[in-house]
């Protein structure tokens, strides 16, 4: 075995950044409101996200007591059900995930950890929040109006989400399309800006290969939702004109209860295949910020550099550009030409090559690091579990005909919801944990963290891992009462109740969490500018929290990798990436 | 100490959960065995690294948490060690892929004497249509659907006429004999869904999609709807029953053609047409 060492401090030549002009506020409303700062941008979007995502929650809870307990909640019926389902999937994958990682993480992290003053175009970056916050208003309008909001699914497949049986065919349907436009704007806006920084606004000596994984990986995620999004883009403003103008784009000729309608010719699997192009890079579009943060929370908390750096950066690319050509795998028993299911069961099955790289380096990370418990590391352990049990249950789904007999069941529904749901949220919460010290110079309790840690983890994996086999026994999913069927055992009504009662106990232990975000703020224990002794650049900052701009009269300039940690013979065990070179060789000839 | 052990139990007990889960696939009715085999493959070969990966990190939690003096070793990358993971995982991919793709090529390959049926869907019930005497099932469109004609088959078709429409009635199928299941849609998508048969398929509007199967035990099975299709999809049931061919044939006997069906109708209007004369 022959160890290979990374970067030895040579070349850091690259041109000189010229300094930007900012614009500074003058008023508490250009401040805190209307502000054009990266970080207070970054801060609107986590809490607005926060927000919706908490009506998520508790949508969660709804539909969950009506599985554990069917018929004893007579307020909910079987429409409400379904919009309940719809709403938690649309928020909880785009306005929850995609705008906390890319909005919020995205926008506080990189232009800090590149040694940037601010985000390239602060003033379309201002833009990009209120074009989100509008979407999300008009999102959750639908629970007002008319009808409410449509029940569609959150996949929202035609013919179904725009006739009359329904629930949501008014107002709701309309509304919800709407609203993804909104977002899908917003997001352009922001997603050119953190593409153009990323690429333009490096300091000094910040060469992309010695970037953080968690730029890395925010990077990539958005470069793919600038190409993804536009599908939804152009399947949502199609559907909009089949439901308004009465145009064929994905409506054939039908008969709804009885009455022959006027659509003809259009075909609803050019829907799925829309929304699955951008659909299945959505997936990574979460997973790969969540890939990018989590390495570098386990790096710094086991004291130890990130196992294989290169061949991580190339995995999150590989996989970045291999999931463009897996996405008919969601559609293996839509009635597409069998023949595809050839194709794409071999590249989804390609696909877990780079990803198991990925989960081997995490783990060899951890192989005689320093390993510090911390309630980050904690959430970083919990990630990879449950990560690598939604991954390899990926490998059923994206085998063609194992996703057969296993489509459109609970097995789906407990698959996705742990490598989607459950694991980037572990990386989620494992990153407020690490950063809110930056954020606000306090520390969060720790007490308060590993009860939510062990009771948020130990709960989502009962909730889930049980779920598949529901799912193997058959049990469909978006069904708010399973009736009678000869294979529906009680058993399995039995195991539904104990879902239910696990739901609802993670669910209160957010509010743990969020009790510990206010009272921290207020109370916590006063951080430094460095808690956690970690290399990258945003803990050098000379303020904490960070100014405008980011960093004092000069910006940093970098001289080594990210992940300089317990590097021998250096006197600390982590070495920033803006130290000399001569400072450690000083610190190599004391020691 | 604590959260190496409770790692461990994690996996420890997903194993144990696996093998003692009194919940599991229905016992299955059809030639299919070749997808439980499939799933059987990949429950091992899964199961093997998610174990191994999560021991392993429980061992490292366990042997390298921080103490007093510690300090971790620094290896950027271990270029042989890399490559010899990847190329374990592509072999571990490749017995996974090779036997799903081998069931799938079978999945799609209709068998030359399997004998038509067609199933349509529409909100939120379920029709069957058997072809006739002559062995071929008449065309259809839905610019044809009326009460009189719920499967919107075509009058003029006389391939059509001897089509056997159960529109509000349990669906029978011999035992052992392959069937090429025809599935439509009227208005939204539906999906025919017998989890003991295993095959299952989306029926679309606007298209004919199929699956094909070989019924291999006599009994009654609920048929559901798999995919989303409005306010009561989940109260859109049926039965399939396989029979015995003796007993197949019996109720076929029973069972009314098209021109039966649609003969009476028929009748009907030219008396009302004749009487307004």
């Amino acid at each position: 075995m022959v160890d290979v060492p990374y970067d030895r401090i040579a070349d850091v030549p690259p041109a000189e950044v010229p300094e930007v002009e900012l614009y500074h506020p003058k008023s508490w409303w250009t401040q805190y409101v209307f502000s054009q700062d990266a970080k207070v941008i970054a801060i609107q979007y986590s809490l607005t996200a926060t927000a919706i995502g908490l009506v998520a929650l508790v949508l969660s809870w709804l539909m969950r007591l009506q599985l554990g307990f069917p018929g004893t909640f007579s307020f909910i019926d079987a429409n409400q059900y379904l919009q309940f389902i719809t709403m938690h999937g649309m928020i909880m994958v785009i306005y929850l995930l995609t705008a906390l990682f890319l909005g919020g993480f995205g926008n506080y992290l990189i232009p800090l950890m590149v040694g940037a003053r601010d985000m390239v175009f602060p003033y379309v970056n201002m833009l990009s929040y209120w074009v989100y916050l509008l979407a999300v208003l008009v999102l959750a309008s639908t629970f007002f109006v008319p009808g409410g909001p449509t029940g569609a699914g959150w996949t929202l497949y035609p013919p179904q989400a725009i006739l009359s049986g329904t629930p949501g065919q008014d107002w709701g349907i309309i509304l919800m399309l709407t609203s993804l436009i909104l977002f899908i704007i917003g997001f352009t806006m922001g997603g050119l800006n953190y593409v153009v920084t990323v690429l333009q606004a490096r300091t000094r000596g910040m060469t992309l290969m010695r970037m953080p994984l968690t730029v890395w990986g925010i990077f990539t995620a958005t470069v793919m939702a600038l190409l993804a999004f536009p599908a939804l883009f152009v399947a949502s403003v199609m559907m909009l004109f089949d439901r308004l103008l009465g145009t064929s784009f994905f409506m054939p000729a039908l008969v709804e209860m009885g009455q022959q309608l006027k659509y003809g010719g259009g075909s609803p699997i050019l829907f799925q295949h829309l929304f699955w192009f951008f659909g299945h890079p959505e997936v990574y579009i979460v997973a790969l910020p969540a890939f990018g943060i989590v390495s570098d929370l386990i790096s710094t908390h086991a004291r130890k550099n990130i196992f294989g750096y290169r061949m991580m950066v190339w995995a999150i690319v590989a996989i970045g550009a291999l999931s463009f050509i897996v996405w008919a795998h969601h559609m293996y028993v839509s009635g597409m030409h069998p023949t595809f299911g050839f194709f794409f069961a071999t590249t989804t099955l390609i696909i877990a090559i780079p990803t198991a790289i990925k989960v081997y380096n995490w783990v060899l990370t951890l192989w005689r690091g320093d390993i510090h418990l911390t309630v980050p590391m904690l959430f970083a352990l919990g990630f990879i579990i449950t990560f690598v049990n939604g991954g390899l249950t990926g490998l059923f789904l994206g085998n063609v005909v194992v996703d057969v007999p296993l489509s459109d069941t609970m097995f789906v529904v407990a698959h996705f919801h742990m490598v989607m749901g459950v694991a980037p949220i572990m990386v989620v919460l494992g990153a407020i944990y690490h950063w809110y010290p930056k954020v606000t110079g306090r520390m969060l309790d720790d007490w308060m963290g590993k009860f939510h840690f062990w009771v948020t983890f130990l709960g989502a994996y009962l909730i889930f891992f049980p779920m598949h086999y529901l799912g193997l026994q058959g049990v469909p999913r978006r069904y708010h009462d399973l009736g009678e069927a000869a294979f529906i055992t009680p058993s399995v009504h039995t195991l539904n109740a104990f879902i239910t009662v696990v739901a609802l106990i993670v669910g209160f232990a957010q509010m743990v969490f969020l009790f510990n975000l206010v009272w921290s703020y207020f109370k916590g224990r006063p951080s430094g500018g460095n808690p956690w002794r970690a290399t990258t650049l945003e803990w050098q900052t000379p303020e904490t929290p960070p100014g405008h701009g980011n960093w004092g009269k000069e910006l940093p300039v970098v001289y080594r990798w990210a992940y300089d940690y317990s590097v021998p013979g250096a006197k600390e065990d982590f070495i920033p990436q803006n130290q000399p070179p001569a400072t450690r060789a000083v610190q190599g000839a004391a020691t | 100490m604590a959260v190496a052990i409770v790692l461990l139990l994690v996996a420890v007990g997903s194993v144990l959960f696996h093998i003692y889960s009194p919940w599991w696939w229905t016992p299955i009715a059809t030639n299919w065995r070749y997808i439980d085999d499939t799933i059987n493959i990949t429950f091992w070969i899964t199961g093997a690294v998610f174990f191994a990966v999560i021991a392993f990190m429980a061992y490292c939690v366990f042997r390298f948490h921080h103490k007093e003096g510690r300090q971790a070793a620094y290896n950027p990358e271990n270029k042989r060690l890399e490559w010899w993971l990847t190329v374990g995982t592509a072999i571990g991919v490749g017995a996974m892929l090779a036997p799903g793709l081998v069931v799938w090529h079978q999945f799609v390959t209709v068998p030359a004497d399997a004998t038509e049926i067609e199933v349509m869907g529409q909100q939120w019930n379920w029709s069957f249509r058997l072809p006739g005497k002559d062995g071929r099932m008449g065309t259809t469109d839905v610019r044809y659907v009326s009460s009189d004609n719920p499967m919107g088959l075509n009058p003029d078709d006389k391939h059509g006429q001897d089509d056997v429409v159960i529109a509000s009635d349990d669906l029978h199928l011999p035992v052992g004999k392959p069937v090429k299941v025809l599935l439509r849609s009227l208005d939204v998508l539906h999906d025919f869904y017998v989890p003991e048969f295993r095959a299952k398929m989306d029926m679309v509007p606007g298209m004919v999609t199929y699956f094909w199967m070989t019924p291999i035990r006599t009994g009654t099975f609920d048929v559901l709807c798999a995919e989303l299709c409005g306010t009561a999809h989940a109260q859109m049931r049926a039965k399939v029953i396989v029979d015995e061919e003796s007993d197949y044939r019996a109720w076929l006997e029973k069972q009314k053609t098209f021109a039966e069906l649609s003969g009476r109708s028929a009748v009907k209007r030219a008396t009302y047409e004749s009487g307004g004369k």
